[in-house]
């Protein structure tokens, strides 16, 4: 019989689906390596871990030093930056999350969770503001944390957004005292 | 005006062979030469011609650029300064191509605001104004990668910053800012992927200016008065009368340019851009180049959360949704006169609207604290009142000046008592319907 004189949905209409539908599947695999290689590469996902040494750290002084491209500070707090940092309702935070990578995702953003066990004094964040990315500066801005010059986004002493457009607290990265003076960030 | 109206004849042997083959000559007669135009015309309507000259411009410096500058971090910024003091002519290249991109804006704004005052974009002409708004996002993603390039500190912390827009997006952000950037940051792979970008885009903005001359060429210009072409005594050919008055515009804003390029070429760029990308330092003060400032200030005004919406989402639509707004112009304006010359409360309205522009990016330059943002709030607010409110409401309640029947009565009142139309211009207004 010819293909033109049977009812439908005929023989010839599903074989034109399955070609455009195979047709479609092909498009999309082959179009996605040229998206993937968009992504980070593998040298840039190697430099996933860095090691610092903080033994000549004294109380109120930071370090910063460059993880997978952004600048990671290591502050030893100060006895009335830690307290100001616990006298803080969490009802006031505009961000009460802790946003600490080694802790789970809804802890709330008590001083503590900003910090490690036993470490409450280090603080280890990512000094990349959560607005749009530029770095704040340290020890500055209305709640002796830190303030963000590009659109004037304010942090407090354990980096929680306080004060003007950015949406999070700075983010804390995975790390760990892998000694007394050795942190391992990544 | 549409095509297949060829007034072509090949006159030599030549001519002919090619009008069998390919009729190029026939094409560019029939397009420029001897193509109708309305003879009412104003230097409004020579920044398309401009604006062509512009983009070639760019590319021809912007390809020989290419080839003395390296798209690696590490080599980047030294080999702009090479350009500057080592390549013959290298200072000059550069800084006609650094400031044509400044000027390449100035003339679309020209180009833009004269589609809105003389309602440019209303039927049958909403393709050729999308396929504008089109070029014109075009450019703004060529020029925002193209100023990274020389990896100075604001090439650096503007790529940081705009990139963090998509960062904004809930979900995916992230992953799409990664995808972006090649990276956790900023760095070589963002660089070199956005070099090969603005090589590209220019000529992607080529092929979307022939699709909006071709638009251009099926309904005819538009012109001062708003009103369609109806007889041949409306219009004039292409060449002389468009030709020369392009080149006599084109020549006095080239004037402007060669201006800026020879006595201030840095005038409207940041001195921090002379400092090389530092990863651990932002500037104090991140200003995008002047013509994306009333887009930042927009993206600034909004420093409260918006129900379930952040302030940093809600910026960043606010500064997309500004854009967005001109392509919904065909649609949100509902008066069926075009031009602004008939249209008194909408003239006051248009002036009002260029004044909050130029506002916006005068408050995009300063720091966003105390009054400026609060002023940046309410000029944001009335950009937007000026599309969904002023154009809708307006069409409606406003009662038009009286229509001249066709162009060339309107001409003939204008000139009344002095002579000085060209030839052609004896048909009377009385025949028109």
């Amino acid at each position: 019989m010819s293909a033109t004189d049977t009812q439908d949905p005929n023989r010839r209409d599903f074989l034109y689906v399955a070609t455009g539908m195979a047709a479609v599947v092909g498009a999309g695999a082959f179009a996605w390596p040229f998206i993937d290689q968009m992504r980070p590469d593998a040298s840039t996902l190697a430099l996933a871990s860095v090691e610092v040494d903080v033994a000549s750290l004294t109380p109120g002084m930071s370090l910063i030093v460059k993880w997978r491209g952004k600048p990671v500070v290591v502050r030893n707090r100060t006895e009335q930056e830690m307290k100001d940092g616990e006298a803080v309702k969490l009802t006031d935070l505009k961000d009460p999350i802790a946003r600490n990578a080694n802790l789970p995702a809804d802890a709330p953003a008590t001083d503590a969770n900003r910090t490690t066990p036993g470490k409450e004094a280090w603080m280890v964040m990512v000094q990349v503001c959560t607005h749009l990315g530029c770095i704040p500066l340290g020890q500055e801005g209305d709640f002796g944390g830190w303030f963000c010059p590009c659109h004037g986004s304010q942090y407090d002493t354990a980096g929680r957004i306080r004060k003007g457009p950015a949406p999070e607290n700075m983010a804390v990265p995975v790390f760990k005292f892998i000694s007394d003076t050795k942190i391992l960030i990544g | 005006m549409s095509e297949g109206h060829s007034t072509y004849t090949p006159k030599t042997g030549i001519e002919r062979w090619f009008d069998a083959r390919l009729p190029l000559p026939r094409l560019v007669y029939d397009s420029f030469i001897a193509y109708p135009v309305p003879r009412n015309l104003n230097y409004a309507w020579t920044f398309g011609g401009i604006l062509a000259i512009m983009l070639a411009s760019q590319i021809i410096t912007g390809i020989v650029l290419a080839m003395h500058y390296a798209a690696d971090t590490t080599l980047a910024f030294d080999s702009v300064e090479k350009i500057m003091r080592d390549v013959n002519s290298g200072w000059l290249l550069r800084y006609l191509h650094a400031t044509g991109a400044s000027f390449f804006f100035m003339a679309v704004y020209v180009h833009i605001f004269r589609g809105l005052y003389y309602g440019s974009y209303k039927a049958p002409r909403e393709l050729l104004w999308i396929l504008g708004c089109i070029i014109y996002l075009l450019m703004m993603a060529t020029a925002f990668m193209g100023y990274v390039l020389p990896w100075g500190q604001m090439s650096f912390w503007g790529a940081t910053v705009i990139t963090g827009f998509f960062s904004a997006i809930p979900l995916v952000g992230e992953w799409i800012q990664q995808l972006l950037l090649g990276g956790f940051a900023v760095d070589n792979p963002t660089l070199n992927r956005f070099f090969s970008l603005h090589y590209l885009l220019p000529f992607m903005i080529a092929g979307v200016v022939i699709l909006h001359i071709w638009a251009l060429h099926v309904t005819g210009q538009s012109n001062p008065t708003g009103i369609e072409v109806k007889s041949k005594t409306d219009t004039v050919a292409f060449t002389p009368y468009a030709t020369i008055k392009d080149a006599f515009g084109s020549i006095v804003f080239l004037f402007f340019f060669a201006y800026f390029v020879f006595y201030i070429p840095n005038f409207l760029m940041a001195p921090d851009n002379y400092i090389v990308a530092n990863p651990l330092k932002t500037p104090a003060h991140i200003v995008p180049e002047w013509y994306f400032l009333p887009f930042y200030a927009i993206l600034r005004a909004i420093t409260f959360n918006i129900g379930p919406i952040n302030s940093k989402l809600g910026g960043v639509i606010c500064m997309f949704g500004a854009i967005v707004m001109l392509f919904l112009v065909p649609w949100l304006d509902t008066s069926k006169v075009r031009s602004a010359v008939y249209r008194p409360w909408y003239k006051l309205f248009f002036w009002l609207f260029v004044a909050d522009a130029v506002l916006l990016g005068w408050l995009g330059s300063q720091p966003a604290e105390g009054s400026y943002v609060f002023m940046a709030q309410m000029a944001t607010l009335f950009y937007f009142a000026f599309f969904l409110v002023a154009l809708p409401v307006l069409g409606l309640i406003e009662t038009p000046r009286r229509l001249p029947n066709s162009i060339t009565e309107a001409v003939l009142e204008k000139n009344k008592g002095g002579g000085g139309h060209p030839a052609g211009a004896a048909a009377s207004p009385e025949t028109k319907g």
